[in-house]
């Protein structure tokens, strides 16, 4: 098991790994999408308080896990890279940050357009919402910090550092704005009534959220491999797979 | 089918979201791949 | 000990030389409340509703103003170098140097706090949980200000990306800060607010210095 990790951590033999998994990662992610969103938008039954809004669900909600599971790897893959100074440990926090950005990106939209036929407003300043906002500063300073500094490791390790400061923030940005919205009472709360979800209605979303799990793990490898390449320009592995890179092209 | 486009009303708000998603999730993949493959190229012209 | 105060000494002398630097964020901030002011509609009483946010982001972008060359001087003339190599564990020296800067910038901002709230309409005990909800805020500020500023330390993009990476961060403490003097305008007890931004100050003071030092050091590798 650790031979195999060792071996998977050093630069050469990820890249190796990342060029055989991504294909398939990233085209079996495209297949469950479709079946995903087929299922979702014509076979799942209509929510009988939301009606046909509900099926927004089926974008919203794996958008928004992932953005939140892409933050804490990016952090603890931060940790790693300022613990034991990992370098593919950086390379992967870094590849995960764009990736998360988008997908924060997609929550906050999708989830104003759910909210405008749903609670009447485009959007309220919700902890959810507040905390999914911040997210997104927190992704964009990683990834400005990340090419900031002209040595790529210093530059990795203060984008660490970001990662992992924000980690530590965003229970604290929840719970204060929960206790903001609690100070002034008389105010009307919006109930976020949850649809009561059946069967027919959550298997389409788990195939959804397995999909968008798959096309972020594809992305995440495909950034990585592209950050080490750049890191192990002047390295033997990469000059020898550019000469076959370059043999194969057309 | 016309039924079905409108969702029940909701139409622009359910056909917004899955096309914004469905734009974001195919930039995320496409950007990642392209990058991969370009690097080796560039760096050929750079060279 | 006497390093110490040497380190703390120089801070106080270095604003001493220019002493533009140290005014200029107050004067900022007058001019950020002023402009508030004219954006609303002449004496709208509406505006006394808002000024504990006017206070608090005023008080913050002017406190910011100064971070991103907080440790520039250092860098260019040699002595962060000497720091990081000086017998006193550079973490210490870094705790001194951030609570000589919040003496000079923070509580500056936080009295300053005072007479502009009156500008603004505020009134009676609120001006103490204000400026008390402040001093803690601003220090805040200045733990992760400094953090960002070690981070981007000789970076000539410092200023345009410090703020980006503070500013997400000081989203609780505005609510906690503001919400103090919300509560006791409300009639309830400003306590419990000034408690949770104590928890954070003590949260930042104690951990960040430690991921300054080490920040510093990961810019010398």
């Amino acid at each position: 098991m650790w031979t195999w990790f060792h071996r998977l951590a050093s630069p050469p033999s990820f890249f190796r790994f990342a060029d055989r998994l991504a294909p398939w990662v990233g085209g079996l992610g495209f297949v469950l999408l479709a079946i995903g969103w087929t299922w979702g938008l014509v076979y799942a039954p209509p929510d009988y308080q939301q009606g046909d809004a509900f099926r927004i669900i089926y974008v919203h909600v794996p958008a928004a896990a992932l953005s939140l599971g892409l933050y804490t790897g990016m952090a603890i893959a931060g940790a790693c890279a300022l613990i034991w100074r990992m370098k593919l440990a950086e390379v992967v926090m870094l590849a995960m940050a764009p990736v998360g950005m988008v997908l924060t990106a997609v929550t906050l939209l999708t989830g104003m357009l759910w909210g405008k036929p749903m609670w009447g407003a485009w959007w309220v300043w919700d902890a959810r919402l507040t905390a999914e906002l911040v997210l997104l500063f927190l992704f964009l300073g990683v990834i400005v910090l990340g090419d900031a500094i002209e040595d790529p490791r210093r530059s990795a390790r203060a984008a660490a550092w970001i990662a992992v400061v924000g980690i530590v923030n965003v229970p604290i940005v929840k719970f204060s704005v929960n206790w903001w919205n609690s100070l002034h009472q008389g105010a009307t709360v919006l109930s976020f009534g949850k649809p009561a979800i059946t069967v027919d209605m959550a298997i389409p979303l788990y195939i959804c959220l397995l999909a968008t799990a798959l096309l972020a793990a594809h992305a995440v490898l495909r950034r990585a491999q592209v950050r080490l390449l750049q890191r192990e320009a002047r390295t033997q592995w990469v000059k020898a797979l550019r000469a076959q890179e370059l043999g194969a092209l057309p | 089918m016309s039924q079905w486009l409108a969702m029940g009303g909701y139409g622009a708000y359910v056909w917004a979201s899955f096309a914004l998603t469905a734009a974001g999730l195919v930039w995320m993949s496409l950007a990642a791949s392209r990058a991969r493959r370009n690097w080796f190229r560039n760096e050929d012209e750079d060279q | 000990m006497k390093s110490l105060r040497g380190i703390f000494r120089r801070e106080v002398d270095l604003l001493r030389m220019q002493v533009l630097d140290a005014v200029l964020p107050l004067a900022f901030y007058l001019l950020v409340v002023m402009l508030f002011a004219f954006g609303t509609r002449a004496n709208d009483p509406a505006l006394a509703g808002l000024s504990v946010s006017i206070l608090w982001v005023g008080a913050v972008l002017s406190a910011l103003l100064p971070l991103p060359r907080l440790f520039a001087s250092e860098f260019e003339d040699g002595t962060l170098e000497q720091w990081c190599l000086a017998s006193t564990p550079l973490v210490v020296i870094v705790a001194i140097k951030l609570f000589a800067h919040w003496c000079l910038n923070g509580l500056a901002l936080a009295v300053m706090a005072v007479p502009l709230a009156v500008l603004l309409g505020l009134e009676g005990a609120g001006l103490g949980y204000l400026a008390l909800g402040l001093m803690m805020g601003t220090a805040i500020l200045t733990l992760l200000g400094g953090l960002s500023a070690c981070l981007l330390v000789g970076i000539p993009r410092a200023a345009s990306v410090l703020p980006l990476l503070v500013l997400p961060l000081m989203a609780p403490v505005v609510i906690f800060g503001s919400g103090a003097v919300r509560a006791w305008q409300l009639g309830a007890d400003p306590a419990a607010p000034l408690y949770f931004l104590g928890s954070l100050f003590a949260l930042s003071a104690t951990a960040l210095p430690w991921a300054c030092a080490s920040a510093l050091r990961n810019a010398y590798d």
